[in-house]
């Protein structure tokens, strides 16, 4: 497989994880492990004074192993130049998922926001990688002003619903001059294998694996998901037809 | 006087600096961030980094999430 190039940095798996809705940090560990993964998700919280919570950074700290921070929470660009201030000071990494979305109900991304933010956190030096609705106007816009990825809804965030936007998905990849991540909705693997089946260079997952009955298990589910998506893209698939196409002969053996 | 932390209001010495509050929250030596009245203070700063009564200090680690 080729390798996926993100800011200049090489990374050998396609698979992105988040941390969210583990049941124990020793378990998110095991799934990170499993699913080969290069890039993990990372929130901020607020300190509580007598704090003695188990360090979630210790178990996803690794050489080989990008943290991506978030800025889960923010509702606007002005508050997610600070959480990334405040994210680049903590985990001493440029690295930046850029998300804003307002609406509790849908966490469906502000696209004005978003796109505002990304201009600015450029500039500041930040490499953005920012979620985003799979709109291919609004992804030419993003790389445009400097993004090192975008990163589409295949649906709304922790709904298993898979990719309810393909139609859009295939536009932007179509279009796209950077990597294009599918995030969010991505359910099962076999999501996984159809978003790196149509180009996708990534799928960022979370919901899915966390809840999962075995999470370590379903972690290398996806991992062999998008390994063979991907392998499948760059295999290059037949086309589809309507009519039957027949692959054994019919009159070799009747006359 | 008094600032606050995270929302919480505290104590400390007139003259005291982040690392004073720091020093005294036992923060780690890595994995946290501070701002002072919405201003990230880098850690480097900490030290010369000189409080005043009613700042807001806010602190952050590091938490789960996708």
């Amino acid at each position: 497989m080729k390798k996926l190039t993100i800011a200049g940095h090489e990374f050998d798996s396609r698979l992105f994880l988040g941390t969210g809705k583990f049941s124990s940090n020793a378990l998110m560990e095991q799934a990170i492990l499993a699913s080969g993964t290069q890039m993990v998700t990372v929130a901020m919280k607020r300190i509580e004074m007598g704090d003695k919570d188990d360090d979630m950074l210790r178990h996803v700290t690794r050489p080989g192993i990008q943290l991506l921070p978030n800025t889960s929470g923010v509702r606007n660009a002005e508050e997610a130049v600070f959480a990334a201030q405040m994210a680049r000071e903590a985990f001493a990494t440029n690295w930046l998922k850029l998300e804003i979305h307002p609406d509790p109900r849908y966490l469906l991304p502000d696209s004005v926001e978003t796109l505002k933010a990304t201009e600015q956190l450029v500039k500041m030096g930040f490499v953005v990688l920012p979620y985003c609705q799979a709109d291919p106007t609004l992804c030419k816009r993003l790389e445009e002003a400097g993004a090192a990825t975008v990163m589409p809804l295949g649906a709304p965030i922790g709904t298993n619903k898979g990719l309810q936007t393909r139609d859009f998905l295939r536009i932007i990849i179509e279009q796209a001059n950077v990597p294009v991540v599918v995030d969010a909705g991505i359910g099962a693997p076999s999501h996984a294998a159809e978003a790196m089946e149509m180009g996708a260079s990534a799928v960022l997952v979370n919901t899915a694996i966390a809840v999962a009955g075995d999470p370590v298990q379903m972690a290398q589910a996806f991992k062999q998901a998008v390994e063979a998506g991907r392998a499948a893209y760059e295999a290059g698939l037949g086309a589809a037809g309507l009519t039957a196409a027949a692959s054994s002969p019919l009159t070799a053996f009747l006359d | 006087m008094k600032i606050s932390v995270n929302g919480k209001e505290r104590e400390c010495a007139e003259n005291a600096t982040i690392n004073t509050v720091a020093q005294e929250l036992q923060l780690p030596v890595k994995g946290v961030a501070v701002a002072v009245n919405n201003k990230m203070v880098p850690r480097a700063e900490w030290d010369s980094f000189t409080l005043h009564g009613h700042d807001r200090l806010t602190i952050i680690k590091a938490a789960c999430g996708g």
